[in-house]
């Protein structure tokens, strides 16, 4: 049973129908082609699927596309346009915040949202913000840095410069 | 030391800036006109005999246009190791455990080939099944395998020197185990592949691996096609750490599904599938006696180890053999032996993961080290400086330290975590300790016997000059690897970064081994470096003939050519070359020959520049059995520092900040090196702390979500400062080694010594749950007020 949903995808207001069964998620890769939200687990478990909708962090894959109707979802594709990418995803390029990219999208949302709502975050607000998207290569420091940079008064505690001082021993 | 232009900066990874935008196409972005999708039927239960297959329903359901079984799969088997070959595509008699494939279909949805999937009968004798290495060795155990009695997959027994007369001579002798639970790989993202057969009958699998080229060899053997009929391409990858290094039975079935139905399939693991599927880190149960003299001089090591294997050989002959020879360094040590045994089970095959066979092995033996130190009252740093060996040794197991700054990695650490202060002054509830490790660049060997080059790279200029395009087989699994040849080549022809293009992980552009055994830089970027050599030699010998100035008087630098004694008049090179460019706006105004002038004219002389290069590695290692495994033309070296609260009363564990120090040769990419320290110290912090696969009394994996198995998240993790210690290694390109597992060595170990020093217990078994810690206190206290 198909329904017709009216939905606003990074500012592009579109009608359509829709599987009632249809994710959020799949709805976003497979009918949009926007294919930069990512599915790691389908279950709600990695984050790699988060898109923001009407302001708030969601992960994609546990909501239904007709629980969007009437709604404003942003995803990665929105965030870059033609002066280039976003501050936050040039300063995940340039921190080296990204090793295989698989939960790069994702957790690039959840900063964005977590700095639109709070352009200061204290070092425990970035670690929360971040918490629900899992990335086992980084191990988190060089994102928290990324994250870190594109404060309004970028944090000393969690990014204390310690790896940006080149080699420290020599042989 | 040479000063380099693009080598050991922090140069942005070509790769990322798609990575952050959502463009970077992994495999389920992907789909073909007229696409199938596949499904797999696979065993639900851990050890059964097939006494039929009945596929009729599936058939009939509309929409299905293929189902295959063993039938049609055929007998021929496969494995990691030739040696021992044992897994087919589908289970032809048997199942060994939960999640054996036993069938596939393809059809024109996924929701019915799901369905159908669920309309094949399969008729089983359940068999009674085996779980623990324990019960597979009890003498009335179900034998897995025809021919391994007592489900025994591997035993390795050697012994270096002679080890019971150094126990004899030692002062003191600790004996400890530890044991470490079955982990999962747990990549962000899951398997997936498609499969496609062309009219000229070109098999084409693009699919999440780490090893294109095996997977070729693996699928051609398999389906017994012509090896150049068989092309493997990987799209960028969710990460690997050697979950994805060998073909798996749903790349093989795709295959077999496109060559039948003559249509592209589309085949993914969902979640429960990644964990039944497994081929991760093997539990391991160490049992480890290490003797030493008074002074702290280590005398003697012996070692048995017991893995928990699963039920198939995946890498468990590699596995086996780098458990026990792994331990043959970084401390001098003349007497070294090990009984390894790897023991099948009715539990899905475990496999290599980062720190291949150990990581474990390690952490036991670190943990007497600090024991040893502590009944001399020795700082542990101190005892392990004092063992350490030189630059140039070799272990009594042949493996050689061409380079090695192990030494300068424990100062380093020592001096970044503030040790000296800080040791045997923490306040209670409070530790720190240390542990050392090393790794590999690279199996010395590929894992078919054969005289192959471990990698070729090409490196083309662009008939226009100026770019440089670079092709490799190589594979780009997250690690950056991408990012290191493209320096690598623009250091060598001497033109910017970004006037590289390059493509890798396409069987067609090569031979390369792929991403495991931390082998990238060092090899590929070998035979990249060759490559770009010669494409350069090419581009001055033109120049060469044109200027008439002697080739070694001639360099590129920075994209411009630079003239040992004075510019010669070239401008008769750049007028043919604006001449060419004829309505161009970029024509070269500089005082220097421009690369693109130059390559442009070396063109038109003598048509496409192409540059080739190779790698293999020299003969390396002993000749006594097993003397392959753990053999590197190279070896990286870690000391790190963890610094834990131990809540004395709940067993909680907080790591609180982890010092970690890597010799990697020479940098390639800073930033990258640090981006494997830090993320190994998070998958060791893993391990250390909370994961571990759970099965029921039937085989199945309790906690198959990357809910209930938990990895590290950004709550979880410390700060970590990672050091990087550079070597120049004479046997690495421009000085460099391995990063990506080494860094992992002595992450679990210096916890473990941590803990030790916060809380006054030994843990000798992982991960370090609450509940565990709180008992081990428990003891301790009683032993304390006995």
């Amino acid at each position: 049973m198909k329904k017709i949903i009216n939905v606003t995808i990074n500012n592009k207001p579109c009608e359509l129908a829709v599987e009632s069964n249809q994710t959020l998620a799949d709805l976003l890769r497979y009918d949009f082609g926007l294919t930069g939200t990512k599915k790691g687990c389908d279950t709600g478990d990695c984050g790699a699927c988060t898109v923001i909708l009407d302001g708030d962090t969601v992960n994609s894959c546990l909501v239904l596309a007709v629980q969007a109707d009437g709604s404003m979802v942003e995803t990665i594709e929105g965030l870059s346009n033609e002066d280039g990418l976003h501050p936050l995803q040039k300063a995940f390029v340039e921190k080296g915040a990204i090793q295989c990219g698989f939960c790069s999208p994702g957790m690039i949302m959840s900063a964005k949202n977590l700095l639109d709502k709070n352009d200061n975050p204290s070092d425990w607000e970035i670690k929360e913000g971040i918490s629900g998207n899992l990335c086992r290569c980084t191990g988190y420091q060089k994102i928290f840095e990324a994250i870190s940079s594109q404060c309004s008064k970028p944090n000393s505690d969690i990014n204390p410069n310690i790896n940006q001082g080149g080699p420290h021993g020599k042989i | 030391m040479e000063k380099f232009d693009i080598i050991s900066s922090r140069a942005p990874r070509i790769d990322t800036p798609d990575k952050a935008t959502g463009k970077a196409v992994f495999i389920d972005d992907i789909s073909k006109p007229g696409m199938l999708y596949g499904a797999l039927l696979q065993s639900p239960h851990a050890h059964a005999k097939i006494l039929s297959i009945d596929t009729s329903k599936a058939e009939k359901l509309e929409g299905v246009k293929a189902v295959i079984t063993s039938k049609d799969a055929g007998s021929v088997k496969y494995g990691v190791s030739p040696a021992r070959y044992d897994e087919t595509v589908f289970a032809i008699d048997k199942v060994l455990y939960v999640g054996d494939e036993i069938a596939a279909v393809a059809a024109v949805s996924l929701e019915t080939a799901q369905q159908a999937v669920q309309l094949i009968k399969v008729e089983y004798e359940i068999l009674p099944a085996v779980f623990t290495v324990e019960d597979a060795l009890k003498k009335e155990a179900p034998q897995l395998h025809e021919n391994f009695p007592n489900n025994l997959c591997a035993q390795v027994h050697q012994e270096f020197g002679n080890v019971e007369e150094g126990l004899k001579q030692s002062d003191i002798i600790k004996t400890t185990t530890l044991k470490n639970k079955r982990q999962d790989g747990a990549c962000i993202e899951m398997q997936g592949c498609i499969a496609e057969y062309d009219v000229r009958e070109v098999l084409t699998l693009i699919t999440s691996t780490q090893v294109p080229h095996y997977v070729q060899r693996t699928v051609a053997m398999v389906l017994g096609l012509d090896i150049g009929k068989v092309r493997v391409k990987k799209p960028y990858l969710g990460a690997g750490f050697g979950i994805k290094a060998s073909a798996n039975p749903m790349e093989l079935a795709c295959c077999i599904l496109a060559v039948k139905t003559k249509k592209p399939v589309k085949m993914n693991y969902n979640r429960e599938q990644v964990f039944m599927y497994s081929r991760a880190r093997h539990q391991f149960t160490h049992t480890i006696t290490t003797g030493a003299k008074k002074d702290g001089t280590i005398i003697a090591l012996k070692h048995e180890c017991y893995l928990d294997g699963g039920a198939y050989t995946s890498f468990g002959i590699a596995t086996v053999y780098y458990t026990g020879s792994l331990l043959g360094g970084p401390y001098k040590l003349a007497n070294m032996s090990y009984d390894g045994y790897r023991v099948y089970n009715n539990k899905p095959a475990c496999g290599a993961q980062r720190g291949h066979g150990a990581v474990i092995a390690r952490a036991c033996f670190e943990q007497q080290l600090d024991m040893i130190a502590e009944e001399i009252g020795m700082d542990p740093m101190a005892l392990r400086i004092k063992n350490m060996m030189n630059t140039g040794d070799t272990t009594c197991n042949d493996l050689n330290m061409s380079s090695f700054g192990m030494s300068e990695c424990i100062e380093a650490v020592r001096k970044g975590s503030d040790w000296d202060k800080k040791k045997g002054n923490m306040p209670k509830g409070k530790g720190i300790g240390m542990a050392c490790g090393f790794f590999v660049s690279g199996a010395g060997y590929p894992i078919y016997r054969s005289d192959t080059f471990h990698g070729t790279v090409i490196v083309k200029l662009t008939e226009d000059g100026g770019t440089a395009l670079v092709y490799t087989a190589s594979a780009e699994i997250g690690q950056g690897s991408d990012t290191a040849f493209a320096m690598i080549a623009a250091e060598t022809l001497g033109i910017p970064l970004e006037n590289i293009r390059l493509a890798s992980g396409d069987t067609d552009m090569g031979v390369d081994l792929g991403a495991y055994s931390s082998r990238q830089t060092l090899m590929t970027g070998h035979a990249t470096k060759e490559a770009a050599e010669h494409a350069k030699q090419q581009v001055l010998e033109v120049l060469a003939h044109k200027l008439d100035i002697p080739m070694e008087d001639m360099d590129i630098k920075k994209g411009f050519i630079e003239f040992k004694n004075h510019i010669p008049d070239f401008s008769v090179l750049r007028t043919r070359y604006i001449k060419e460019h004829r309505g161009w706006t970029d024509n070269p105004d500089s005082e220097k020959l421009t690369f693109k002038e130059a390559s442009r004219i070396a063109f038109l002389e003598k048509g496409s520049i192409v540059g080739t290069g190779k790698y293999k590695p020299q003969l390396l290692g002993g000749k006594f059995k097993g003397a392959a495994v753990g053999t590197s033309p190279a070896y990286g070296c870690s000391a790190q520092v963890a610094q834990v609260t131990v809540d004395m009363e709940t067993g909680q564990v907080t790591i609180d900040h982890i010092t970690d120090a890597h010799d990697c040769g020479k940098a390639i990419n800073m930033t990258s090196v640090e981006g494997q320290m830090e993320g190994s110290v998070s998958m060791g912090i893993g391990e250390a702390m909370h994961e571990e696969v759970i099965f029921d009394d039937k085989g199945r994996v309790v906690n198959n979500d990357l809910a209930e198995y938990k990895i590290v998240t950004s709550m979880d993790m410390p700060i970590v400062n990672a050091i990087v210690v550079e070597s120049n290694e004479p046997n690495g390109p421009y000085g460099a080694k391995e990063v990506g597992e080494g860094a992992i060595m002595p992450t679990i170990p210096a916890i473990l010594n941590a803990v030790y020093d916060a809380a006054g217990v030994r843990m000798n078994e992982l991960p370090l749950t609450p509940e565990r810690v709180y008992n081990a206190i428990q003891v301790y206290r009683k032993k304390l007020s006995a």
